[in-house]
Order: structure tokens, then sequence, then C-alpha cells
């Protein structure tokens, strides 16, 4: 088994600043957002920014960008975890107030 | 797999089991309570979880005797409902999910990879102690009131209607669920970092797989549980409307969250029990497991298909009839790795030189009740079936029958395969066979009769219940006191063989693993004299001279 914590990447601090920059903006965006009538899109431009600035967190101020693919194994099978939350829950959601005609097998 | 040639060496001790080893390294309170030894942590565990154990067992006791007539005597309903609230909160997260990977899961793993410790000996520790902090704030808050939601703590009910003490339980449940996230961590990375030169990932015995799996559960599933139970105790304080409809809430919502983690739970409970029936069932039939890698990934599908069919605890509770169709189906799909298991296990067995000791019996009566309690999971899986049972004591008989029946069963006969290694003392042999008929005798006659009384439409939770189902649950109180007594007995032999017990030596069941052949009993502080090298593949039964007294062989070497 290899010493993977010899490995470390040093991360320069003009990166931490280009992301928080890159944060700060993503989060002046969201606001300006959800004043602009977007429809049914509304949800999905507020929730593609929140995704955007949540994978900069974890793949910069988590150091997931220069890790080890075991951790980006790790990663994604958690966020793969929640993803199946989220789809089965949805699910239900979804389909609980269908009627009769959008029965497809019985 | 292919055989191996043994080039192992006869292990020389010279007289160290007269030597200091884990047990004698220290003997003031100081030594154990701020010991960094994962065996002594075992041990802590062992002595808390049989404690919570004991105290569930307790209200169990007060719940079945409350039912021997139809009318509500002892307790009145309030208090009834108290009274199956603590025994499943007590039960299910103070004994059911800590007790295999808190006792045998602390004290074997090092042992089974070779190591010296666990890799975080501090956390693990750290890991005790928020149990017990978890344990003690619970039971207080208990004692001081108790709750009446059931454990599963249903919404609206648990965060507007009910007046009893559901915030203080909430945040002790949610300080216990660190630990299992604690030693879930230190359990994954100790796997992968801290085995011995030569001992693969398919060299690992099969308990180890089926730790690491349970941590996987642990760690991805406890976090949710931890928020929900948070999400709850906030709506009930601060009436943040998340989970009551009077609030803007969904109550189904709370369902959804609760059983994405209380499902996987489930087998957080049994997958380690499951690891200690491919020990005990190899050793005591002589033969190499059948279906190694196939047992192996059973475990890994565990883990994947317990996070998604959830859904089947809620097919009447207001979820859609499309989803429910779909965890229906995903629910008979995990059915097919406690099959492969169960299968292998006979396969095993099948032409095995087999021996009816006290952990085999065990062995044997997992199986029977394992396979009755998947069994009836599947009848609950379907949707039908479901709708005519659900909160029934059909339900009860069956989830009792895979906790007690599968894991209790497989706790006990881990406890029995591993106690000569823990203390290196034997138990009497004779009067734990006896215990384990009384437990076996015992568990069916409570618990079968619920199969039938559910069936018949007597629905849980209740203090009184019609006339015509006396006879059946007088029976099953009957069965609960043979069970207790069966329990007690283990426990009053257990402490007996402590002082009274004769010397067990290195190897008394002559098993293969690093925990039995290479090191004494009990270990010494740092596990292994040398570091062991592993050159074969676990369970090579086939390549062992059973003739050969190891305990003489110890002593050869003085």
């Amino acid at each position: 088994m290899s010493d993977d914590h010899s490995k470390h990447h040093i991360v320069q601090p003009t990166t931490y600043a280009t992301i928080l920059g890159a944060l700060l903006l993503f989060t002046v965006l969201t606001y300006y957002v959800a004043f602009i009538d977007l429809g049914v899109l509304s949800n999905f431009v507020a929730m593609g920014i929140a995704v955007t600035k949540g994978s900069l967190v974890v793949l910069f101020f988590m150091h997931i960008f220069y890790s080890t693919r075991l951790l980006w194994v790790v990663v994604a099978g958690s966020f793969g975890w929640l993803g199946l939350m989220l789809v089965l829950t949805l699910g239900d959601y979804i389909t609980r107030h269908w009627d009769i005609q959008h029965r497809i097998f019985f | 797999m292919s055989a191996h040639v043994i080039e192992s060496k006869p292990l020389v001790v010279e007289h160290k089991e007269e030597q200091e080893n884990y047990l004698t390294a220290g003997y003031t309170l100081k030594s154990w309570f701020l010991t960094l030894d994962h065996k002594r942590i075992a041990i802590l565990y062992l002595l808390s979880v049989t404690t919570m154990f004991f105290v569930g067992g307790i209200f169990a006791s007060l719940m079945r005797l409350e039912l021997m007539t139809p009318q509500s005597d002892l307790f009145e309903p309030d208090n009834f409902n108290k009274l199956f609230t603590m025994h499943g909160i007590v039960m299910v997260f103070f004994f059911i999910i800590p007790a295999v990977p808190g006792v045998l899961g602390n004290f074997l793993l090092p042992l089974m990879i070779g190591a010296k410790d666990v890799a975080f000996p501090r956390l693990n520790l750290l890991s005790w102690y928020v149990y017990i902090v978890g344990a003690a704030f619970t039971m207080f808050t208990i004692v001081s009131g108790g709750v009446d939601t059931g454990w599963t703590f249903y919404t609206p009910y648990s965060t507007s209607s009910s007046q009893t003490h559901v915030v203080p339980v909430v945040l002790g449940l949610f300080i216990t669920g660190f630990s299992s996230i604690l030693t879930g961590l230190n359990f994954m990375v100790t796997i992968h970092r801290m085995r011995a030169p030569g001992l693969s990932w398919f060299r690992l015995p099969l308990m180890v797989w089926s730790i690491y799996a349970t941590s996987i559960i642990q760690i991805l599933g406890t976090p949710v549980i931890a928020v929900t139970l948070m999400m709850a105790a906030l709506e009930k304080v601060l009436r943040i409307g998340i989970f009551d409809p009077n609030l803007g809430g969904d109550p189904v919502l709370f369902q959804h969250l609760f059983w994405f983690y209380s499902h996987p739970a489930v087998y957080i409970m049994i997958v380690p029990g499951m690891g200690v029936i491919n020990e005990v069932v190899t050793c005591f039939s002589r033969r190499s497991i059948f279906g190694y890698r196939a047992i192996a990934f059973a475990n890994v599908g565990f883990v994947v298909f317990s996070f998604v069919v959830w859904g089947h605890h809620m097919i009447v509770a207001g979820q859609s009839v499309y989803s429910a169709l779909i965890f229906s189906i995903l629910s008979y799909l995990v059915g097919i790795f406690s099959a492969i298991k169960v299968f292998n296990w006979t396969a095993t067995m099948y032409k095995g030189s087999i021996s009816f000791d006290t952990p085999m019996l065990y062995v044997f009566g997992f199986q029977g009740l394992f396979l009755i309690g998947g069994l009836t999971g599947l009848f609950l899986a379907a949707l039908g079936f479901d709708v005519h049972v659900h909160d029934t004591y059909f339900v009860v008989a069956h989830f009792h029958y895979v906790m007690v029946g599968g894991l209790v069963m497989a706790f006990l006969a881990g406890i029995h395969f591993w106690w000569p290694k823990m203390f290196g003392k034997k138990y009497p042999e004779s009067i734990a066979k006896f215990a384990m008929i009384l437990v076996f005798a015992g568990f069916n006659l409570t618990f079968f009769p619920q199969f039938i009384l559910g069936y018949l439409g007597m629905p849980r939770r209740y203090a009184s219940y019609p006339d015509e189902f006396q006879v059946l649950n007088v029976m099953s109180t009957a069965g609960g006191s043979v069970l207790g007594l069966g329990f007690l007995l283990i426990a009053a032999y257990m402490v007996w063989s402590l002082v009274f017990g004769k010397k067990a030596g290195m190897n008394p069941w002559k098993a293969t693993g690093l925990e039995w052949e290479h090191t004494t009993s009990p270990p010494p502080t740092e596990n292994f004299y040398e570091t062991p090298i592993v050159n074969e593949d676990p369970y090579n039964y086939a390549n062992r001279d059973f003739t050969k007294d190891f305990n003489k062989e110890v002593k050869l070497g003085a």
C-alpha cells in the first residue's frame, strides 16, 4: 500500500482567491437571476448555479481536484448515494398524483 | 481460489500465555477508561451493549406481561406506548446496531488483519464515549418521563401532538449516531491501510468484508437519520414547517428520510452477524467456505440495494403507487444476496466434518430463523399482502425473526466462538448447549404465534385486544419467559467462566485465521509477538492437521 500522505499538493493562494471570487460572482448572479422570470427554468438555473458553486468548493477547497482516484471514487459514490435518495424520493412526489389516465400497467 | 502451499511455522511463544496480556496490562479504572487498546474498548462495548440489552429486555418483559390478558391491566395505554417505544429505541440504537461492530468488530478486526490496533485508536475510544453519552442522555430522558412515539418518531405526531420528551431523546440518538459514523470510518481506514503483508483483499476473512460493508452503510446512512431527527426536533421547538402539514410540511417526507437510513440500518445489524456465521460455519465444518467471492460481493450488493428498498415500509403511508411498485420489485432483488449467503453456507457444510459445539448450534439456529425472517420479508414486500398485515404482529414477528433470530443468534455464535480468545477461558459446554436450546425454543414460542396473530389482524402497539387472541398471546408471553431465562443463563455461565473456567489455550477450536494461529489467548496488548505474514487463502482447513494439539505446540516452544 502506497503512502499517499507524502503526495500532498500545495495549492497556491492565488487559486484560492480566484475560487473565492468565482463563488462571490455566482452568489451575485443567483441574486439577480431570482428577479428574472424564467418560468419552469427558474429552478434549473438556480440549482445549476448552486451545483457549480458546490463543485468548486469540493474540487478546490476540499482538494479533491488534486487527490487520488480513490478519493474521486469516494466523492462520486457519495453524490451517487445522495442522488439515489433524491431520485427515489422525488419519484414518489412526481407520480403521487398521477391519475388513472397516466397509469401504464393497470 | 487456488490452493497455496503452507509455509507456516509453529508459533513459538515461550510461556507468553503466562506473561502479560491485554487483560493483565493494567488493573486500574484509568487503565480501562483511558485505554487505546481496541480489545479493551471491545470489552467496554460488551459491557455497555449487554447492559442495554437487559434494559431493553426488561421493557419487553413488561410488555409481554401486560399482553397476558386482553384488558389493559398493568399499564395505562399511554404508558404502554412509552414501554414499546423505550424497548425499540434501546434495542435498536443501543444494542443491535453497535453490538457486533462495537464488540466483535473492535476485538477482531485488527487481529484478523494482523494489525496492532485500529487506524485511529483515540477516535475508537471517543466512539465509545460518544455512545455512552448518547445512551446516558437517552436513558435519562426516558426515565424522567419517556417518549411515546414508537422508535420511528413518525411525524406529525412526534412534532405536533406528542407531549412526551421527544426532543431530548432525539438529541441522544443524534449524539449516538456520531459513534456509529466514527467507528465505521475507523474500520474502513484500518482495513485499507493496516493489513498484514500478503493479506490481499481476497485473502481477507469474510468477517472483515462484512465489517467493511457495514462501515460503508454506517458512513453513508447515519448522517441522514441524524439530520432528519434534528429537523423533527427543530420543527417541534421552532415550528418550522418541514414535516407537519399544518405548517406546510409533508409527513411522508419524514418517512422517506427516516427509512433511507433505517432500512439500511437493518443491514448494519445483520451483515456483521453474517460475517460471524462465515467464520463459525467453516471452522465447525472443517471446510473452506463455498463461494468466497460470491459471499464477499454479496456484501457489496447489500450495501447498494439496502439503500433503494426503503419505500416498502411506506406502502400504505400515502406513497405513490408507482413508487410502491418499484420499491416492491427492488425489495425482492435484495433477497438474492441473502440467498447467495444462505446457499453458500449450506454448501459449505455439505460433506463437511460437522461438529455440534455451541457456536455451531447457534449457526444452525441462525440459518433456520433468518430463513423464516427473510422469507416473510418477501411476503411484506408484496404489495397486496403488505396492505393486509401492515402494522400488525406479523411485522413484529418478521423483524424479530431477522433481528433476534438472525443477529442475536449470530452475535451469540460469535461471542461463544471467540470467548476463549477474548478471555482465555472455556465456558461449560453442556450448559451452553442447554441455554442455546432454551433460547431457540423460547424465541420460537414467543414470536411464531405473533405471525398468526398478525395474519388474523391483531394490530401492534395496543395494550388491549379482543378475547379470541388471548391464547396466542399467552403462548407468546410464556415463550418470552423461556427466552429471558436462556439469556440470563448465558450471562451467568459466561461470568462464571471468567473465574472458574478452564484455560482455553491458543486455539481450542483448531480454527484457521491469524487471531487463532498467530497469537495467544488472550492476546498481548500489541496483538502479535511478530507481524504475521499471510501466504494462503482463508479457511484453508484442507491443509490443516486436526490431530495436532495447538496448545501443546505452544508449550513446545518454551
